[in-house]
């Protein structure tokens, strides 16, 4: 018996993706982007995304199916991101789902954003470890998860209680005159001979005290304002700003917190898996810095490559594929959007 | 058999009508907060209760408004993807001409829906022709009650908005209905008395610049 064929619609933010696969093997990642309306805003702007959604949504899906080489009537399942995400484009991307799951007669599975970022690991690594740490990084969220069965549920370790780790790359981008959005720009400026001990910026929630409460949470809004008071008071004395430098020490500030702790947290659980996802994931820094004191505690890391880190339909789908491998029963088909959807539902019954 | 929804105000309307018209099933549903939730299992009861599959659907109609933006695309993306994997055409209509062909008067009339924010969606209508279509004379627009009272008075209002702001826009057509009817809009179709045009969002405003007020992108 073949392995089931899974479409996957993302639309939690300002990505539409339709994502294809058969069993854990990807066939088709299309994805039209609303990036560049919003980067005017320098942030997103929940209508616009909306609007774009609705348009793009059919050509996203005719270019997967193209792309996979298959027609929509093959598909044995539809995966949607149910939540969590902006209400009204999640919308979009579950009403375009019920269409295509009624128009077919096939199940129809909502499924948490989170959760897919998690599970599009198995179409580059195969099955996920049988019980891991999960950090997902991106403009969102910053989170640490205990993942044991990702068919059953994630268990949240830690979050940030401020600001994503995105949001402050962001921000401190803004601060830089780079553009938005901002983590591909610092990393690039911090490669492009960055110092990464030229300042040493706070690491939040890393102090004794803050570890007893907070082991593992995030605190980036504190880095952020030190790095944009740094800059200006560089600014105010009339020096220049050496923005490959403050880039590089900012990275590495952000950089060290997330590892330390992820790093932490698989000691906690005694597992020896660390996956990292989210869009921040695709961060040059964070990659080796994570190697590199994973293996030297005997962890092993799982990061998708970049194209599979930041919003896609692909994710989707992954995690409907195992949801159907592992037998689950699918969504009602008045199944709502949930923009808070709780990480501890990874699929909307 | 012809599929026919709309989702432009606060009622979520469905009916399956056979190529000549005649409506075999049909609901309607007022709860403004649940489009999403509604439409889905609204179609699937209609084609159950009709005894039909979707393969046997030759043709889609739906409303693209003017109206509230978050149930209006609700409407227009499901027709859009069943069109898409059916392979069948989809038929979009000004959700106020829906309305106007409610009226049973043989006068002129306007329509008038909520828009929210203090203003009406409207547009004024011809009195009907032999075959029972209206012309659309002016609108769609969006316009706070007042500037626009003096466009529509004397005529008789239909619609949510004439409900809502009848102090100030004048006399409602008494029977007409609130909400748009997708039985009128599956017959209208049908029968080719109803203006067909894209299946494109009538938006009417540009969108608000206001930020996201949570994440800027959920991980
Ligand atoms: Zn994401």
């Amino acid at each position: 018996m073949s392995e089931p064929l899974i479409l996957g619609i993302e639309t939690s933010c300002d990505e539409t993706g339709v994502g294809i696969v058969r069993g854990q093997t990807l066939l088709a990642d299309a994805i039209a982007s609303s990036v560049e309306e919003h980067a005017r805003f320098g942030g997103v702007v929940p209508e616009v995304a909306s609007r774009a959604h609705l348009e793009a949504m059919v050509p996203t899906i005719r270019r997967a199916c193209e792309t996979a080489g298959i027609k929509p009537t093959d598909v044995d399942a539809v995966a949607v991101t149910s939540g969590p995400g902006l209400a009204g484009a999640l919308l979009v991307g579950v009403a375009a789902a019920k269409g295509l799951a009624l128009s077919l007669d096939k199940p129809l599975y909502g499924v948490n954003h989170l959760a897919a970022h998690v599970a599009v690991d198995t179409l580059e690594h195969g099955d996920l470890p049988k019980g891991c740490v999960a950090m997902l990084v991106s403009g969102g969220h910053s989170s640490l998860l205990s993942v044991e069965d990702i068919t059953d549920g994630v268990e949240p370790m830690g979050s940030t209680i401020d600001d994503a780790a995105g949001e402050a790359f962001d921000k401190v981008a803004r601060v830089l005159g780079l553009p938005f959005p901002g983590g591909p720009y610092i990393d690039k400026a911090a490669r492009d001979g960055g110092d990464r001990l030229y300042v040493t910026f706070p690491r939040g929630l890393t102090s004794q005290r803050d570890l007893e409460r907070h082991r593992f949470d995030f605190s980036f809004s504190g880095l952020k304002t030190a790095v944009a008071r740094w800059v200006e008071a560089r600014r105010r004395d009339g020096e220049d700003v050496p923005v490959n430098h403050v880039a590089a020490a900012f990275q590495e500030a952000v950089c060290d917190v997330l590892t330390r702790k992820a790093i932490d947290a698989c000691k906690d659980r005694g597992f020896e898996h660390l996956l990292i996802g989210g869009g921040v994931a695709a961060n040059s820094r964070l990659r080796s810095m994570a190697e590199e004191r994973a293996s030297a505690a005997g962890i092993a890391v799982r990061v998708p490559r970049p194209g599979l880190c930041t919003d896609n339909g692909a994710m989707v789908a992954a995690l409907g594929s195992e949801l159907v491998r592992a037998g689950r029963a699918p969504s009602p088909l008045d199944l709502p959007a949930d923009s808070s959807m709780p990480i501890t539902e990874v699929l909307n019954k | 058999m012809l599929l026919a929804f709309d989702t432009s105000s606060a009622a979520v309307t469905v009916a399956l009508a056979t190529p000549t018209g005649e409506i075999v099933a049909s609901s309607t549903t007022v709860d403004a907060l649940r489009h999403g939730e509604l439409l889905a299992p609204a179609i699937a009861a209609a084609l159950e209760s009709a005894g039909v599959t979707p393969r046997d659907l030759t043709g889609i109609a739906v409303g693209v408004g003017p109206g509230p933006f978050t149930g209006l695309r609700v409407g227009l993306v499901t027709a859009r993807t069943m069109g898409e994997v059916l392979g069948i055409e989809v038929s979009g209509v000004c959700s106020l001409d829906i309305l106007a062909r409610q009226s049973s008067l043989s006068l002129p009339v306007a329509v008038a829906t909520d828009a929210r924010r203090k203003e009406i969606y409207w547009a004024l209508y011809d009195g009907p022709a032999a075959d029972g279509s209206r012309r659309r004379l002016e609108g769609p627009a969006v316009d706070k009650p007042a500037e626009v009272a003096h466009v529509l008075s004397g005529l008789p209002v239909i619609g949510r908005g004439a409900v809502l702001y009848g102090d100030v826009l004048g006399a409602a057509d008494a029977d007409a209905a609130e909400y748009p009817s997708a039985d009128v809009l599956a017959t209208g179709v049908a029968t080719r008395t109803l203006e067909v045009v894209a299946p494109e969002p009538l938006y009417l405003r540009r969108p608000d610049v206001t930020m996201s007020a949570g994440p800027k992108s959920v991980l």
